[in-house]
Formats: C-alpha cells, sequence, structure tokens
C-alpha cells in the first residue's frame, strides 16, 4: 500500500515553486504561524483549508510579503521562490508581487474604467511597448478572467458598476494581466452565486497549465473539485499536507478528519 | 405567559404610548432648535443688508468746470511742470466758480459764501479736478462736465442718516446747506446712484469717508490667499500622505498626529504674535506685507487642511491599495495612482473651507500691521502686490468700524456684505465639488 502511494507520486511529482521552511509569524505578541513548512509545486492548484482564524490568509499574504504592509506583523524563516529567499534584505517585495499576483476575497477593482483596471498592472512594469499591444494583453487577460465576452462592448465603463461575480472576474484578468508565475486566491469565490462560482473553478483549472495557483477556501467541495494538493490549517500549525485525494479520504491526523467531516471548525 | 401575550395590535401599550411621547417631545426640540438658529441667521442677514446696502450707493454733484487758463497756466506754455505747480488750493476757485454757474444755470438764488458752496463737495473734490487736469493739460480753457462726490454729511442727508435735528452741533455743514442740497436734487445735480468705487477703490482719510473703497484691501486678501494656496495645500498635502501612508506608527508619530490636532485649535491671535516675532522681527520682512500676512495664515491653515487630507485619505477604503500593491505597484504608485485621486475631492474641499476661514480672519492681520489706512493705490505688479504693505478685507472692516464717522460704519457694514459674498461662494464651491466628486466604490 505505502509503495502504491509513493510510485503514485513519484509519477505526479513537479518542480517546487515556492518552499517554505520554518515559517513563524506574529502579529505583535499574538503568534499567528507556528513553524509552517511546505512545498507548493509549480503548475499545480494547491488548496488552503482549515477553521476561521487559523491563519490561512496570513501565510498566504506572507507568499507575496502582503504582511510587509501591517507594522504589527513579522515574519521569521525562510520562504524561498525558486530557490531565492524572498525576504532576503535585497529583494524589492514591488518586485516580487509582480512574479506573485493575488486576488483577494473581496472583489477589489479601480474605481476607473474596466479596460484601465486591466491595464494597469502591465503599463506600471511596462509590459506592453504600444497600444496595440496593450490592447491586446487586456483582451487576453478578460478572456482568462472568463469575463471577455461579458464586457468587450463596455471597456471604457467603471470596473465598480460591474456585479460582484464580474468584479472579481475582473480582478482575476487584472492579475493574470501581468503574468505573474504565481497566483494567490484568497477565498475569491466567497461573494459569488453558484454560477459565477463555477466560471472561476473553471478558469482556476485553466490557469494550473501556466502558473501555479494557490488558493484559500472555506469550501470543501470547492477545495475537492479544483485542487491538487491540500494544506490542512489549524490553529496556525499546519497539520497535514499532502494530495487532495488523499485528505480527504485518508486523512492521516485525527484533526483534519475531524474538520474534514464537519467536527471542529 | 400566555396572557401576556394576547394583547391586541391595536391598542397601545402604555411602553409604546411613552416610547412615541419621547420621541415626539424630541422632535419637537429639533424643530425648535432649528427654528431658533433660523431666526437668528434672518436677523443677522436681514440687518447686515439693511445696513450694508448703502455703502454700495453714494450721491454725487454733476457740475461744468472751466478750466481757467489764467488760473492754471499763467504763463500759457502747457509745461507741466509749471501747471504741477498750482497747489489743489489754486482749484478751490474753479470749483466756486463752477458751483455758481450751475447755481445760476438752474436759477437758484442764494446767499451763500463760495466756501459754504465747496462744502458741499467732498474734499477729494480739488484732488480729482487737478488729477485731472495734469493727466489733461491740454484741455485747459476749456469747460469739462466733471461728476464729484458730495461730502459725507450731504450723503448721508439723502440717505436719512443725516437730518436737521441731527447736525445742530455739526461744523461741518449747515441747515442753508441742506436747503440747497434739497434744491439741487429737485433739479437732478446732485444724485445717488450705485458706487462702483466701494467695491473697486481705496481706503480714504478720516476725513473722506465718502471716498473709501475696499478694492485694495481686497487684493490685498486675495494676494494673501495666493500665498496660502501656493504654501498650505503642497505642504499639507505632502504632510499628510506621509503621515498616513508612509510613516511607521509609533510614539513619535503619535506626538506629531496630537500636535497638528492641538495646532488647529490655536487662537490665531498666537499666530499673529508669531508672525511678528519670526517673520518681522527675526527674518525682517516687510511690515504690514500681505506676504507676511500670507505667512501667518498659511501656518493657520496647514492643520486644517492637514486634518482634512488625512480624513480623506482615510477614506479611501485599503482594499484599493491592497488592489494596487497586488498587482505590483509600488507604495508611492499605489497612493498616487489610485489613493490620491480618490481622495483628491475631500482633499480639495477641506483646503477651500481652509482658505474661507483664513480669508475671513483679522486677529493676527492687526498684529501684523496690515489694519489702518495703509495703501491709497491698487499694487501694480504681483511682487508689488505681496510686499507692498496693504491691509485686507476683515482688517479694513475692523477699521472702518472703528474710525468715528458715522459713514464709516455704513462702509463697515457694506464690506461686510462683499466679504460675506466671498465667503458663501467659497463654501457653494466646496459644497459643489463634494457632490460633483463624491464617490461609491
Ligand atoms: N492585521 C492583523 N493584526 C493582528 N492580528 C491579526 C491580523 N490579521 C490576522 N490576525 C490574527 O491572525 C490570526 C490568523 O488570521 P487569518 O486572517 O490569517 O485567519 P484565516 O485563516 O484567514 O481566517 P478566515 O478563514 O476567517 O479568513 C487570527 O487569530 C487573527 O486574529
Ligand atoms: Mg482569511
Amino acid at each position: 500500500m505505502n509503495d502504491m502511494q509513493f510510485t503514485d507520486r513519484a509519477v505526479e511529482q513537479k518542480e517546487t515553486k515556492i518552499a517554505a521552511k520554518d515559517v513563524n509569524v506574529h502579529y505583535g505578541e499574538a503568534h499567528a504561524i507556528k513553524d509552517v513548512n511546505v512545498e507548493i509545486e509549480d503548475k499545480t492548484v494547491t488548496a488552503f483549508i482549515g477553521p476561521s482564524g487559523c491563519g490561512k490568509s496570513t501565510f498566504l499574504r506572507c507568499l507575496n510579503r502582503m504582511n510587509d504592509t501591517i507594522d504589527v506583523c513579522s515574519v521569521t524563516g525562510n520562504i524561498l521562490l525558486d530557490g531565492e529567499d524572498i525576504y532576503d534584505k535585497r529583494v524589492d517585495p514591488v518586485q516580487l508581487r509582480a512574479k506573485v499576483g493575488m486576488v483577494f476575497q473581496k472583489p477589489n477593482p479601480f474605481p476607473k474604467s474596466i479596460y484601465d483596471n486591466v491595464a494597469y498592472g502591465p503599463r506600471i512594469h511596462g509590459l506592453a511597448k504600444s497600444k496595440a499591444e496593450l490592447d491586446e494583453i487586456v483582451e487576453s487577460a478578460l478572456r482568462r478572467g472568463a469575463i471577455w465576452e461579458e464586457v468587450k462592448d463596455r471597456l471604457d465603463k467603471p470596473g465598480t458598476g460591474l456585479s460582484g461575480g464580474q468584479q472579481q472576474r475582473l480582478c482575476i484578468a487584472r492579475a493574470v494581466a501581468t503574468e505573474p508565475e504565481v497566483l494567490l486566491m484568497d477565498e475569491p469565490c466567497s461573494a459569488l452565486d453558484p454560477i459565477a462560482t463555477a466560471q472561476v473553478e473553471e478558469l482556476i483549472d485553466e490557469l494550473r497549465e501556466r502558473y501555479s495557483v494557490v488558493i484559500v477556501t472555506h469550501s470543501m467541495q470547492q477545495a475537492a473539485r479544483v485542487s491538487q494538493k491540500t494544506a490542512f490549517f489549524h490553529l496556525g500549525t499546519l497539520v497535514e499536507f499532502g494530495h487532495t485525494g488523499q485528505i480527504f479520504t485518508n486523512p492521516e491526523d485525527p484533526r483534519t478528519e475531524a474538520y474534514i467531516t464537519g467536527r471542529i471548525g | 405567559m400566555s396572557d401576556t401575550s394576547k394583547t391586541s395590535l391595536l391598542a397601545l401599550t402604555p411602553r409604546t404610548k411613552a416610547r412615541n411621547a419621547a420621541e415626539k417631545r424630541f422632535r419637537a426640540y429639533g424643530i425648535a432648535a432649528i427654528a431658533v438658529g433660523l431666526m437668528m441667521l434672518i436677523v443677522l442677514v436681514t440687518n447686515i443688508i439693511g445696513k450694508g446696502t448703502g455703502a454700495f450707493q453714494q450721491t454725487f454733484v454733476t457740475l461744468n468746470v472751466e478750466l481757467l487758463e489764467s488760473k492754471l497756466d499763467k504763463k500759457g506754455n502747457r509745461d507741466l511742470d509749471d501747471i504741477k505747480k498750482v497747489t489743489t488750493f489754486g482749484y478751490n476757485p474753479l470749483i466756486r466758480g463752477a458751483m455758481e454757474a450751475k447755481l445760476a444755470e438752474i436759477g437758484i438764488e442764494t446767499d451763500m459764501k463760495g466756501k459754504d458752496l465747496e462744502g458741499i463737495l467732498s474734499k477729494g473734490a480739488v484732488g480729482q479736478l487737478r488729477e485731472y487736469v495734469t493727466t489733461n493739460p491740454d484741455k485747459i480753457g476749456e469747460t469739462v462736465e466733471f461728476r464729484f462726490l458730495a461730502q459725507s454729511r450731504v450723503d448721508g442727508y439723502l440717505k436719512g442718516r443725516v437730518t436737521r435735528e441731527s447736525i445742530e452741533n455739526d461744523k461741518a455743514i449747515s441747515v442753508e446747506q441742506l436747503e440747497l442740497v434739497d434744491q439741487l436734487v429737485d433739479a437732478g445735480v446732485i444724485v445717488k446712484t450705485f458706487n462702483a468705487d466701494f467695491i473697486l477703490g481705496a481706503d480714504a482719510s478720516d476725513q473722506r469717508p465718502e471716498a473709501a473703497g475696499i478694492g485694495v484691501a481686497m487684493l490685498g486678501s486675495l494676494s494673501m490667499m495666493l500665498v496660502v494656496l501656493a504654501l498650505a495645500l503642497p505642504i499639507g498635502v505632502a504632510a499628510s500622505i506621509y503621515l498616513e501612508e508612509f510613516a511607521p506608527k509609533n510614539r513619535l508619530t503619535d506626538i506629531i498626529e496630537v500636535n497638528i490636532s492641538n495646532l488647529a485649535a490655536v487662537p490665531s491671535i498666537v499666530f499673529g504674535i508669531l508672525g511678528l516675532a519670526v517673520f518681522i522681527n527675526y527674518m525682517h520682512l516687510p511690515t504690514s506685507a500681505p506676504l507676511v500676512g500670507g505667512l501667518v495664515l498659511t501656518l493657520m491653515t496647514l492643520p486644517t487642511i492637514i486634518i482634512s487630507t488625512r480624513a480623506s485619505l482615510k477614506a479611501v477604503p485599503p482594499s484599493i491599495r491592497d488592489a494596487a500593491l497586488g498587482v505590483g505597484a509600488s507604495k508611492m504608485q499605489s497612493v498616487f495612482h489610485h489613493v490620491l485621486p480618490l481622495a483628491a475631492p475631500g482633499i480639495l474641499t477641506g483646503t477651500i473651507i481652509g482658505l474661507a476661514q483664513a480669508l475671513g480672519e483679522t486677529a493676527p492681520l492687526l498684529l501684523i500691521g496690515m489694519v489702518g489706512f495703509i495703501a491709497s493705490n491698487p499694487p501694480e505688479t504681483l511682487v508689488d502686490g505681496l510686499l507692498a504693505p496693504n491691509s485686507a478685507m476683515p482688517a479694513q472692516i475692523y477699521e472702518w468700524a472703528k474710525r468715528a464717522d458715522p459713514a464709516f460704519y455704513e462702509r463697515a457694514w457694506g464690506g461686510i456684505i462683499i466679504l460675506l459674498v466671498f465667503l458663501v461662494t467659497m463654501n457653494t464651491l466646496a459644497v459643489i465639488l463634494r457632490r460633483r466628486f463624491e464617490r461609491r466604490w
């Protein structure tokens, strides 16, 4: 049995994109993340699950140093992106965030036109040399965000005028427009109806071909549907990390099982 | 339990009754408070308008003056230097003559002497005449029509401020003169009309309230506002952005924050004495200059602008900042591309309100000498406007209210009307901007 799993895993093994070693996060006195070690693979969807307040968002925000904006937050340990420590003194977090994009829980389009929302990232990173090239980037990003058909006739209308689900897909399009290598998504579907959720999930599955995607979700079904790897957090520790199928069908830790079956959380 | 739950919906319980009564009472208090406020406003506005509108009208006397060569240019060579040697005294006979001629023309007989006839006009009339002659020497020898200001008692008489009874002990005018004024009014020689010089002109000496205007003080105020805008807005906005977006939150920034709020509550006279000590005594900037006034008002306005700017920066949802950082914008890009444009309307309104406050400020100006009869001519250049001694609208109003002649009192009220028009315009602009650019996100 053990051997079986081992071969199984060897086949699926992909390159490690992000490696976290002994990561600890403190908010002032509060110890939010405790000794987390995890390896996130390239071209894979990794789901973070766990009860509310267990530190999923906190850990996710470590991966692109969004925690830097919180004064009281301090991170220790190493997080390597392609073998380079992202908390190294020489790393400019701005450059890092261009590689590690983020979609937030609450859709947060800029109060600008739909076009400008998507074009903003490519513009500040100088990804387009001409207007035509920028147009192309915007269109392909909106297509990948599965929202092109709905907005192609109103690109100059404000992004804030879209419905919640449309706004979230716009935010996803905005994130992919900068061609990140990793896409972090913090509960991207919590504000969406089932149809929009399905669209976003389909999108995540497509994104896996090019990126490494990390998604925080409270929905077990969603984690099971979209992810290949799952990490279960509890009270700031990483309890279990492994193949999604294995976590959901045959968890090793009793706490994982309790959470999945709905007994804690 | 089933007993108490069986009350009818149609009958009010004592509790509900008490609650409704309390609400009614509260509404009554509110309406009463608003009524009191409105009443005060109405009293204020009617008072100001009633007392101030007179200042916008002035009494004029129209005369045809023969510019006698024998008096003005004895040599007859039209040499400007020679003409300028004739002082205003030399012009008195011309005015006297013009007055007599006018009386003869319309057939009024009077045994008043020339000096009393002249007394109907403002003391500035001779100056006005001389000014005209020295700029148009070629008109000497001709008869020219002039519109002279009537002296302030005559003006007051036409406006009802001066009566025959009130001038019993007044040396400046006599009952006979008023009789003559009545006749001249009937003949259309003396008329009361709109007086643009009040809005555009300069202050005048104690003796000639009829000639005083607020225009130059207005320019003084305007110059100060330019200084305030040019300094307080960039400094205030830069300070707020730094404090709100970049500064670490620690003891030091807390202290700075508390002190900025305290600064907003410091009485303006303190800023005035500070300006006197620092800008004039220490830095030796010119006294009474709008530049100094502007610097002092900048100190006063800064906290207002900083507080309102920080409030509007705070009002921008953090999710916008996250969004910008999330696509790899730098802190500075996120602030300047996203946060600042969203905060701009709030910053603008705060700035306008700060400017309006500064515009109405008097106390600090008294200390740096921007009060009194200072400038008799409008400044010609911008530098002049900033450095030449000048007054400001509220200081000018204060100055007029302080003078003894009731004719100045009327002008003080008139000045208040103009000041209020400015303030109301600015505040309306602020409201419009806020409405216009208010966004939802
Ligand atoms: N800005 C902050 N300042 C202080 N403590 C924080 C901050 N953000 C989060 N925390 C604390 O860190 C812990 C982890 O929070 P986190 O937001 O990561 O939880 P989460 O797993 O994402 O929860 P949820 O599923 O509800 O989003 C919590 O105890 C929380 O109170
Ligand atoms: Mg969270």
